[in-house]
C-alpha cells in the first residue's frame, strides 16, 4: 500500500481537504513544491512554523500540518518576527499573497527586509486581490482588467524583487508555478540562508485576472510561463518588471549575505553591556 | 509561582507610573514587548529597552502600532509573556489584534496611557477617553478585562495583576492608564521576588496526538501549545472548532463567541476590584477611577467636613463592569454622581446597573486637565439635597 501514499501527504492536512483553491489555480502547486523543498531540506517539522495572512495564499497555513498560524491581512510578517525573536530556534516561513504581503503589508515587507529578520518570505503573486473578487493589487500589469479597474489599470505595479532587493533582503528569486523543480530548490536553499529571505512565484488566477483578460485557462497560462519565462540569474531587479503578456524573467536574483538581526542585536548587546548582557533564555513561561 | 527575580527590582523606589508600569512588565515576567513611541506612554518601553537585556528578553520598536500589535502576539506563541504599550491614536490601530488576540485567546497586555482626543488631540495632558474603546474597539462580540491604576505603585502591583488576569483567562487584558498618572512621580515598593504571585501559562500537558487546541474540558480556558514542541497545531482568527480548523457555521459561531464572552463573564465578581470607603451610611456615591479618584478624595472630604452622607467606590476593575456592586449600592443610596475625564463613558454603565433605583449624575470633563474638586463637590451637594 505504502507505495501508493503521495510523498507530500505527511506535510498536509488531509482532513482539511477538499481545499477551497479553484481549478487550474497555482497555490496548491506551490505547496506541493513547499513540500518537497521540506524533503529535500531534511528540515525537522517540530521546529518549523508557518505563518499566513488573509486571502487566498493566505489559507496555506491552515492546510500545512505544521505549527501554522493565519493572522489578520497584512500581519503576517510582524506576527512571524515576534514568534522567531521569541524562539529563535525556530525556523519561522511567511507563506502569504501579493496584496496581503505588498499592499497592507507592505510597510512590514521593507521594514523586515531592512531589519533582516530571519524569515523566509514565500509570495504568491496571482497579479489581483483573488479572495474578495479579482480588485487591482499593487502586482497588477499596467492595462489588465479587474473588476475595480474595469476600464484598465493605468497605476504602476511594484515589481517586488526590486523593492525587496532595495530594502536589504539577502536571498531574492522569482519562479513561476510552471516552475515546480526549480521552485522547489529555490526553496530548499532559502532554508540555508540565515537572514531575510524572498521567493516570489508568479501564479495563474484563471477564475478572475486569466478570464477577464480573456488569457486563457490554467492550462493556457502554462502554455505562457513555458513560452515567456527566461531564466536569468543574477539579473538586476530593476529589470524584472511584469508585463501582462510579455517576458517574465525569472531566476535567483540576489544570494548575499549580512548579518541578521538577532545577531546583531546579540552583538550590540554584548558590546555596549560587557558582562551585564544576559542572554535570551529559552522562553517557554509554563 | 514566585517571580523569577531576575526581573524584580526590589526595593523602596522614586519614580513614576510609566517607569512602575515597566517593573511591573518585568516582575511579572514580561520578557518581550514590541511598542511604537508615543506621548505619553513611550517612558514604559524606553525603561523596558535600557532593562531588558540585562534580564534576557527582547524589545523591539516596529514599525507601526499595527505591527507592535500583532508582533507581541507571535512571541506569546513562541513562549514569551509579552506586551505593548501605547496612547489613544496608537490604541486605535491597535484595535484589529485586539480582536485577533480575543478571537485566538492569546494572552498578552495592552498599556494605554490615556490622553486628550479625538484624532491627534492632546498629546501631553490627560483624559480618560478610550474606555469605551477598551471594552468596544474591535468588531464583533468579545470580552476583555480592563484595570485602572490611580498611583504609581499600583502601576506596578495591578500591571502584574493584569499580567496574571491575561493567562488565567487567555485574554487581552486592556491596562487603562491616563497621562497623569503615568507621568506622577511617588514611593513606590517593589517587594522580594517570592512575594510576588506569578500566574504561569495554561500550558498543556496532554500527549502531542491527544491536544486540541480549542478543547476547554468545561472549564471555559483552554490549555495552550506553544510553536516548536510538536504540537503541528494551527491557530486562525476565522472562526474554529476545538481543533483550531476554520468553520463558518452559525452552530460553531455560537459556540466559540459564547465560550469568550462567558469565560469573563463568569469570573466577573471575582474579577470585580475595587476600593470602598464611607459607604455604610452614604446617601451619595461618587464613582470614580484612576486620576480622577484622587481629585474626587478631595471633594468627598469637603463634603464630609459639610456633614453630608458621602461615600466613595472607586474602581479598580473597569471591565468586566462591576454591575454587582453598584446594583447593591442603588438599593440603599439616593444617588451616584460620576466624574470622569471624558463627556459621560463609564457613567452608563453605572447607570444601566444602577438599573432607575438611585438617580446617576455624570460630572463630565473633556480633558486636558483634572476636574478641580470643587466641580465634584458641587454636584455632590446637588446630588445629596
Amino acid at each position: 500500500m505504502n507505495e501508493f501514499v503521495n510523498p507530500v501527504e505527511p506535510f498536509l492536512r488531509s482532513d482539511r481537504m477538499p481545499h477551497i483553491w479553484c481549478p487550474g489555480c497555482g497555490i496548491g502547486t506551490t505547496v506541493n513544491c513547499f513540500a518537497r523543498a521540506l524533503i529535500e531540506s531534511k528540515i525537522d517539522l517540530e521546529s518549523l512554523a508557518l505563518v499566513s495572512g488573509i486571502g487566498c495564499t493566505g489559507r496555506v497555513a491552515g492546510y500545512v500540518k505544521l505549527d501554522s498560524f493565519h493572522t489578520t491581512h497584512g500581519r503576517a510578517i510582524p506576527f512571524a518576527t515576534g514568534l522567531k525573536l521569541a524562539n529563535p530556534k525556530l525556523n519561522v516561513v511567511v507563506y502569504s499573497g501579493d496584496g496581503d504581503l505588498s499592499a497592507i503589508g507592505g510597510n512590514h515587507l521593507i521594514h523586515a527586509a531592512r531589519r533582516n529578520i530571519d524569515l523566509k518570505v514565500i509570495c504568491v503573486n496571482n497579479l489581483i486581490y483573488a479572495m474578495t473578487g479579482g480588485q487591482t493589487a499593487p502586482t497588477t500589469p499596467d492595462h489588465a482588467i479587474t473588476s475595480t479597474n474595469p476600464y484598465g489599470v493605468f497605476e504602476p505595479a511594484f515589481n517586488l524583487p526590486h523593492l525587496v532587493e532595495a530594502a536589504g533582503a539577502v536571498y531574492v528569486a522569482r519562479w513561476t508555478t510552471f516552475h515546480v523543480r526549480q521552485l522547489a530548490r529555490s526553496m530548499a536553499e532559502a532554508f540555508q540562508k540565515k537572514g531575510f529571505s524572498f521567493i516570489e512565484v508568479i501564479s495563474p488566477c484563471p477564475t478572475l485576472y486569466q478570464r477577464r483578460n480573456k488569457l486563457g485557462d490554467g492550462l493556457d497560462t502554462m502554455k505562457y510561463y513555458k513560452e515567456k519565462s527566461k531564466v536569468r540569474h543574477g539579473a538586476p531587479t530593476s529589470e524584472v518588471g511584469l508585463t501582462m503578456t510579455g517576458e517574465i524573467v525569472v531566476g535567483k536574483f540576489v544570494d548575499r549575505d549580512r548579518p541578521d538581526y538577532q545577531t546583531m542585536m546579540r552583538a550590540q548587546y554584548s558590546e555596549a553591556l560587557g558582562p551585564q548582557f544576559v542572554e535570551q533564555p529559552e522562553m517557554v513561561c509554563s | 509561582m514566585k517571580a523569577d527575580p531576575r526581573g524584580v527590582l526590589t526595593g523602596v523606589h522614586f519614580i513614576d507610573g510609566d517607569h512602575a508600569c515597566c517593573e511591573g512588565a518585568l516582575a511579572a515576567g514580561a520578557r518581550f514587548a514590541a511598542g511604537y513611541p508615543i506621548t505619553p506612554s513611550t517612558e514604559i518601553v524606553e525603561r523596558f529597552a535600557a532593562r531588558v537585556p540585562t534580564v534576557g528578553g527582547t524589545f523591539i520598536q516596529m514599525e507601526d502600532e499595527l505591527a507592535a500589535s500583532i508582533t507581541l502576539q507571535g512571541a506569546v506563541w513562541g513562549g514569551a509573556k509579552a506586551f505593548t504599550v501605547t496612547s489613544g491614536p496608537g490604541f486605535s490601530l491597535m484595535m484589529e489584534h485586539i480582536g485577533y488576540a480575543a478571537m485566538t485567546e492569546t494572552p498578552c497586555v495592552f498599556v494605554d496611557v490615556q490622553r486628550g482626543g479625538p484624532s491627534t488631540g492632546l498629546p501631553t495632558l490627560p483624559a480618560q477617553a478610550d474606555m469605551m474603546q477598551a471594552r468596544w474597539g474591535s468588531h464583533g462580540d468579545y470580552e476583555i478585562i480592563a484595570l485602572c491604576p490611580n498611583s504609581p505603585q499600583e502601576c506596578f502591583d495591578l500591571t502584574i495583576k493584569a499580567f496574571n488576569l491575561a493567562e488565567e483567562f487567555r485574554v487581552p487584558v486592556m491596562f487603562m492608564m491616563d497621562e497623569v498618572v503615568g507621568h506622577m512621580t511617588e514611593k513606590v515598593i517593589i517587594p522580594a521576588a517570592d512575594q510576588i504571585e506569578v500566574v504561569p501559562r495554561k500550558h498543556t500537558h496532554k500527549p502531542l496526538e491527544e491536544y486540541l487546541p480549542y478543547s476547554t474540558n468545561g472549564d471555559l480556558v483552554p490549555e495552550i501549545a506553544h510553536a516548536g514542541e510538536g504540537y503541528k497545531f494551527h491557530i486562525t482568527g476565522l472562526t474554529h472548532d476545538e481543533r483550531g480548523y476554520p468553520n463558518m457555521t452559525a452552530e460553531v459561531q455560537g459556540k466559540l463567541v459564547r465560550r469568550l464572552q462567558n469565560k469573563i463573564r463568569a469570573g466577573a465578581d471575582r474579577l470585580a476590584m475595587y476600593e470602598e470607603e464611607q459607604l455604610d451610611d452614604a446617601d451619595v456615591v461618587v464613582v470614580s477611577y484612576g486620576i480622577t479618584s484622587r481629585v474626587a478624595q478631595r471633594a468627598i472630604d469637603l463634603a464630609r467636613e459639610r456633614g453630608l452622607r458621602v461615600g466613595k467606590l472607586r474602581l479598580i476593575t473597569a471591565w468586566p463592569f462591576p454591575e454587582k456592586k453598584i446594583s447593591e449600592l442603588a438599593a440603599h443610596v439616593k444617588a451616584f454622581v460620576v466624574p470622569e475625564l471624558n463627556l459621560g463613558q463609564m457613567v452608563h454603565e453605572v447607570e444601566r446597573a444602577a438599573a432607575g433605583q438611585a438617580r446617576t449624575i455624570p460630572v463630565p470633563h473633556a480633558g486636558g486637565s483634572v476636574h478641580k474638586p470643587e466641580e465634584i463637590l458641587k454636584v455632590i451637594v446637588e446630588a445629596s439635597q
